[in-house]
């Protein structure tokens, strides 16, 4: 029986396929290409700031590089990562099903995608934009000559892909589970894409109006942010970062499903407290929608409002501390093996327990009005960001590449990719945060020379980073033509995915699989489940 | 399948239900109730979208999911309206400054 | 939620032969079906959030300058937009009819009938609404560097006009959209498409319709009535 890589040749087979497996091929390979090229506008901005002059570029273009690198990474890297490759993927595998419930609709998520990346790619190579990523009025509808309106119809249309992908998600978890597979047997990769599904449909609809508006207020003068005639630019804030800031959890939680899976993977032990963990994903997505305001604590937000946002930021530490715990404990007596995936995970536990935990500074009104706009937010950002959300993206590449690609990764390359990558990231980061704390702003291509030091450790751990993340790109493509072929169950665990061929047919399952107990059930589970 | 077919009765009562309370906003918009203007014209326009949700889109057959989809979909809106108005409601509190 | 999780029977075996419209990835009807009308309401979820952030700017520019919009206001002509949401509310009529007389598996012809009237109504709507753009481009009230105002308020009244075109532009483009839809429907239900086993797309196109009905609904008293005494 041909697998679904071998079923269908040439370009066309592809490039019109409804078959998810084969589209989450397509979005890897679209997005790993815009992977790399905001990385290669981060690693001008690290060249610049490695001497205290602005020697290698204008602030014009230091201006452009942080923008394009921001809008590149955040819109077409980061949000469609882990959903649209592993979670388009793996989601209906998981669930038994032979297919997202919109094939079609699927597909087109991915043109949009490409569409909107066409738009930001004219708009960065006819000159760039220098808004920052965040489009801010004024400055955005006013007084930036750039490609703004280019730029932000980029970020428009591919906010209408997410919005597709989480829209076939919640579909299809609705309604297309397998017989058997209740609630409380969803692998937790499922639960936490449910809830980033949920932002996805309930946030991105915002920012696409807020940047359209954006465009409308350039073009054709419609003035609804103009303080000329009585508007608020703070208005635009509140409404960008109601999408913009559960938007962090677009891109943090599908990473927390991976490292739910990778970790009860590789200890070989069901999860300690399966509910806590499923229903914590769900109310990071839900408190994440009621803290935005802490991004404008200083902009000329009322100090009551800026009140009520510090004490909810405070809330989502909760449920994600949850998260960190139960995996500790889940680790905690197991029998664990450290092959690269679990080694990412690892990275993931402790960078993202110091991105958590800066948080809460950030989210401490007095705290931020000192480190705000400085390179401690920048810091802490980039711990959840890379150190959260591309470490989990790693983790969850390796785990399931035997299964996407037939082949087998060189295990030694991958666990010293994986050590490169944690050292690399930390010496690029750490400094930042005391950059920051010493006072360093955001967005400057110049400083002055007591950094240097700290700038020039970080520019040196930003080159070890980069090694570290060509080198998966490298033995992920020799594997392809010279790696071992995978078995069905390389890992031996526990789970759906594993009880068909790698790679998979394309109908998925040859008979509708019934499910009678969770995933990762290795030994009988002491909990008192819900409907265990 | 197993749809709900509704009477066109039905669909005729509810469509002169709507057409009464438009011309009802109308009327009303005239006359100066002060605040409760705006609560009036809002109110009304709230009682004509439940009757087109319930009725021309089903939802009154629906499962329990679509309700629950329905209600998120205003509830965040609330959300978004509740505590981005507190900014703005809140706003000059602290003596002597915008703030 | 746990309601929905009911055991599925693989199609073939339990159902015989499989409906022609059934997609390969589904086991029945039903779940294609309660599958699709799903998805339009999540996506319909997410045209409320869309909608939603100009409401926002609507609701923060009202509290802010209430007089202002109140005098911007009275340039909108009350007669026509009434008018207006009478054709709309009359052309849900008809999408419901037309759904219904899918659901029942009457002629094609019925089906297409109340469609056609749907479209004629919704056509009628845009005629109107253009009317009244051109009224504001010829009374120089469209917003931009031609904004001209005579009134104690032009600051808040070109505000008032650049929400005015944002909220009911956009509606119109939806209606545009509800349109296209239509016409594709039509021919769908001309070519006898659709009957009492499979409606499915008739339904949720109706849905579409009615969303953006009830949008107009609350833009109606938001922008011609409040203030208008």
């Amino acid at each position: 029986m041909p697998n679904y890589l071998t079923n269908g040749h040439g370009l066309a087979s592809w490039l019109l396929t409804k078959d998810h497996k084969r589209i989450a091929l397509l979005y890897l390979a679209s997005i790993t290409a815009f992977f790399f090229l905001g990385g290669m506008f981060a690693f001008l901005i690290r060249l610049e700031l490695l001497t205290p002059a602005g020697d290698v570029m204008t602030s014009e273009s230091y201006n452009k590089m942080f923008t394009m690198h921001g809008v590149v990474m955040v819109f077409f890297f980061l949000i469609p990562s882990i959903p649209a490759v592993l979670g388009n993927f793996f989601i209906p595998i998981m669930i038994g099903a032979k297919d997202l419930a919109f094939p079609r609709i699927n597909l087109l998520s991915w043109y949009v995608y490409v569409l909107g990346g066409l738009f930001t790619l004219v708009a960065a190579l006819g000159g760039g934009v220098d808004t920052g990523w965040t489009f801010y009025t004024p400055y955005s509808t006013a007084a930036s000559n750039t490609h703004v309106i280019t730029a932000g119809l980029g970020v428009f249309i591919t906010g209408f892909s997410s919005i597709l992908t989480g829209l076939n998600f919640i579909v299809t978890i609705h309604r297309m589970r397998a017989p058997g597979m209740t609630w409380f047997r969803l692998p937790l990769f499922v639960w936490s894409h449910y809830a980033t599904s949920l932002i996805m449909i309930l946030g991105t609809p915002v920012i696409a109006i807020t940047v359209l508006l954006v465009a409308v207020e350039r073009g054709l003068h419609l003035g609804i942010f103009d303080p000329a005639l009585g508007g608020d630019p703070i208005l635009f804030q509140h409404l960008f970062w109601f999408y913009s800031h559960p938007a962090v959890y677009i891109m943090i939680l599908p990473a927390m499903g991976v490292i739910s899976e990778v970790v009860q993977a590789f200890s070989r032990k069901n999860v300690f407290g399966y509910s806590f963990v499923a229903f914590s994903s769900l109310a990071i997505a839900i408190i994440g929608f009621l803290v935005w305001g802490h991004h404008i604590f200083v902009a000329g937000q009322s100090v009551y409002a800026g009140l009520i946002f510090s004490i909810l930021s405070f809330l989502v530490a909760i449920p994600s501390a949850v998260k960190v715990f139960n995996w500790t404990a889940t680790i905690y007596k197991g029998s664990v093996s450290f092959d690269a995936p679990m080694l990412y995970a690892f990275g993931f536990l402790g960078l993202f327990t110091i991105g958590g935990l800066t948080g809460l500074f950030l989210a401490t009104v007095g705290l931020d009005v000192h480190v705000h706009d400085t390179y401690f937010i920048i810091a802490h950002f980039h711990y959840i960001m890379v150190g959260g959300a591309i470490m989990g993206y790693l983790a969850g590449l390796h785990y399931w590449w035997p299964k996407i690609s037939g082949k087998m990764y060189p295990e030694g390359w991958a666990r010293f990719a994986a050590l490169i990558v944690f050292v690399g990231f930390n010496l690029t980061f750490f400094p930042q945060f005391v950059l920051g704390y010493l006072g360093m702003p955001r967005r400057y291509h110049v400083y002055p020379p007591e950094f240097q030091v700290l700038n020039v450790l970080s520019t040196a751990g930003a080159t070890v980073l980069a090694v570290g993340y060509l080198l998966p790109m490298v033995y992920f493509t020799w594997s392809i033509f010279a790696g071992e072929k995978a078995p069905m169950n390389p890992w031996g665990v526990k789970g759906l995915e594993w009880e068909i061929p790698s790679p998979p047919p394309t109908e998925n399952f040859v008979v509708s699989p019934i499910v009678t107990h969770r995933t990762h059930q290795y030994a009988p589970s002491k909990e008192v489940g819900i409907g265990g | 399948m197993s749809g709900h077919v509704a009477p066109k009765s039905l669909y005729c009562t509810v469509f002169v239900t709507l057409m009464v309370f438009t011309g009802l906003t109308v009327w009303v918009a005239f006359y100066d109730l002060g605040l409760y203007s705006n609560i009036v014209a809002l109110g009304i326009a709230c009682i004509k979208a439940t009757l087109v949700i319930l009725f021309f889109m089903h939802v009154r057959w629906s499962t329990r999911l679509t309700w629950v989809v329905v209600m998120s979909g205003f509830f965040w809106l609330l959300i978004l309206f509740g505590l981005g108005m507190s900014d703005y409601l809140s706003r000059g509190w602290v003596q002597g400054t915008l703030r | 939620m746990a309601a929905d999780g009911h055991a599925r029977v693989a199609a073939e075996g339990a159902h015989g032969v499989r409906h022609p419209r059934l997609q390969h990835h589904f086991d029945d009807m039903e779940q294609q079906a309660e599958a699709s009308t799903l998805g339009m309401w999540v996506f319909l979820v997410t045209e409320i959030m869309f909608f939603g952030g100009l409401f926002m700017a609507y609701l923060v520019y009202r509290t802010q300058m209430p007089d202002a919009f109140r005098e911007a206001s009275h340039h909108l002509d009350i007669t026509l937009g009434a008018t207006n949401t009478v054709i709309l509310i009359v052309s849900s009529l008809t999408m419901a009819l037309a759904v219904r007389s899918a659901q029942t598996g009457q002629p094609a012809k019925t089906q297409v009938g109340w469609l056609v009237a749907t479209m004629v109504f919704g056509a009628a709507f845009l005629g109107i609404k253009a009317i009244e753009y051109t009224e504001k481009f010829r009374d120089h009230i469209v917003p931009g560097p031609f904004f001209e105002w005579h009134g104690t308020y032009p600051r808040g009244a070109e505000m008032f006009y650049s929400l005015y075109f944002a909220m009911t532009g956009l509606h119109a483009l939806h209606m545009v959209v509800g349109l296209g839809i239509m016409t594709v429907m039509a021919s769908l239900a001309w070519r006898g498409r659709f009957d009492d086993t499979y409606y499915t797309p008739i339904e949720v196109s109706g849905l579409y319709w009615h969303f953006v009905d009830i949008v107009w609904i609350f833009l109606f008293p938001l922008l011609y009535l409040i203030g208008r005494h």
